[in-house]
């Protein structure tokens, strides 16, 4: 859904995990899904400590 | 039946009211017998159904100034005139003039029940504001083209007497007023929609069926600076709900928000928390809410000093189909909410 955030103007977006579990993993075992979650939620912070002067993407490491 | 002998009053600015320029836009509004300057050409126009029985002239800023006040001023003016029609302008690009006019037509639409036209340039900050709910004639930038524009205004004036059916805006020369209607057509939706698509590789004018959304364009708000000491707030779209759903959230619409208290807690408990959302499968976020709202992941991040505080309310709302005025208006009272409560930054999880 990350199209759509850029369309309706989000400024800072991190891609999820999909769209049933956005910050989750249900083929991962919990410990794996919990790091998943914490890296996502990571970007987040970046995200939210960046300065910027247009809408950005903020893609996931490869985990 | 063709009514006869319509009662058309005209409501014209201090400048088309020949009262002055800008040195007289404070006057108030003064009734004149018959049509003034401009009126002649409506008063033409109508000849046959009807004529130009009063005009109200009203200085621009008064109008905007006092506006309930001067509306209100104007309709106790009107009403004993009986008035069938009003006409308002046109305003081409003035913008006080345009409001009012706008805000005066709907006005006797809305409180004296007749029909009313006005005429505006597309950029008059007037069209956006009216334009759904009142008919508004498009016209050039410059003052011209006088009485096309006015034959436009009550041809369409004409018709809602006559109680005749308005047809598409490019047609009568209004701007669209978003209202969708069902009309039936020799070419069905594919043949339409391809003949569209011809068109516009071609490079020749289409008109789109439906108007397409426009989104705004916002400045990002700068960084969260010293992030140790920042105060976070988790916020979702995804229909986070509490068990059994007591606060009653829509599963659509993003008709409201919600919020729930989580201070404490170390993660979201599926016992406590459940996902309702018409617009994927909520199993999952169910079996476990923090895949949705990462309360378990913010709570380690708030320990380990990353973050100064996990903000004790978490908000939700659920999407799905959601109008853009609607989102808009639960975005903004988020935003406002969170930020009289002291919080920094939101993470918005969305589906």
């Amino acid at each position: 859904m990350t199209p759509v955030a850029i369309m309706v103007g989000s400024n800072r977006i991190v891609p999820g995990s999909g769209v049933i579990h956005p910050v989750g993993n249900v083929d991962l075992g919990s410990n794996e899904e919990k790091n998943l979650r914490r890296t996502i939620v990571q970007k987040a912070i970046e995200a939210l400590h960046t300065e910027l002067k247009e809408q950005t993407v903020f893609p996931r490491p490869s985990v | 039946m063709v009514s006869q002998g319509l009662r058309v009053v005209h409501y014209l600015n201090q400048f088309f009211g020949g009262l002055g320029g800008e040195e007289k836009a404070h006057i108030g509004p003064q009734l004149r017998e018959g049509f003034v300057g401009p009126g002649k050409v409506l008063h033409d126009a109508v000849k046959g159904r009807g004529e130009v029985v009063a005009t109200i002239i009203c200085g621009d800023n008064y109008f905007a100034e006092r506006t309930e006040e001067a509306v209100q001023q104007i309709l106790q003016m009107v009403t004993p005139c009986r008035p069938d029609i009003l006409i308002a302008g046109p305003a081409f690009n003035a913008g006080r003039y345009g409001i009012a006019c706008g805000e005066l037509c709907k006005a006797v639409q809305d409180r004296l029940g007749i029909p009313a036209a006005t005429g505006m340039y597309e950029e008059n900050p007037g069209v956006d504001l009216y334009r759904r709910e009142v008919y508004i004639v498009k016209t050039a930038e410059s003052v011209r083209g006088m009485p096309d524009i006015i034959s436009q205004m009550v041809a369409l004036v004409l018709k809602l007497v006559d109680k005749k059916k308005i047809g598409r805006p490019a047609e009568e020369g209004y701007f669209p007023r978003g209202i969708a209607r069902d009309e039936s057509s020799d070419m069905n939706a594919a043949e339409r929609a391809i003949a569209m698509v011809l068109a516009k590789i071609k490079g020749a004018p289409f008109e789109s069926e439906i108007e397409s959304p426009k989104f705004d364009k916002v400045k990002p708000a700068p960084p969260v600076k010293d992030m140790a000491s920042a105060t976070i707030a988790l916020a979702t779209d995804g229909g986070l709900v509490r068990r059994g759903n007591p606060e009653k959230l829509d599963p659509r619409g993003a008709t409201w928000l919600r919020s729930y208290n989580v201070k404490g807690l170390k993660a979201l408990n599926p016992e406590d928390f459940a996902c309702h959302h018409s617009g994927f499968d909520t199993v999952f976020v169910s079996q476990d809410p923090n895949r949705l709202v990462p309360v378990d992941v913010m709570r380690d991040l708030e320990n380990e000093g990353v973050i100064g505080k996990l903000h004790d309310k978490v908000c939700a709302t659920a999407g799905v189909a959601a109008s853009l005025s609607n989102a808009k208006k639960v975005g903004e009272s988020l935003a406002e909410q969170l930020k009289a409560e002291g919080v920094d930054g939101v993470i918005l999880t969305s589906t």
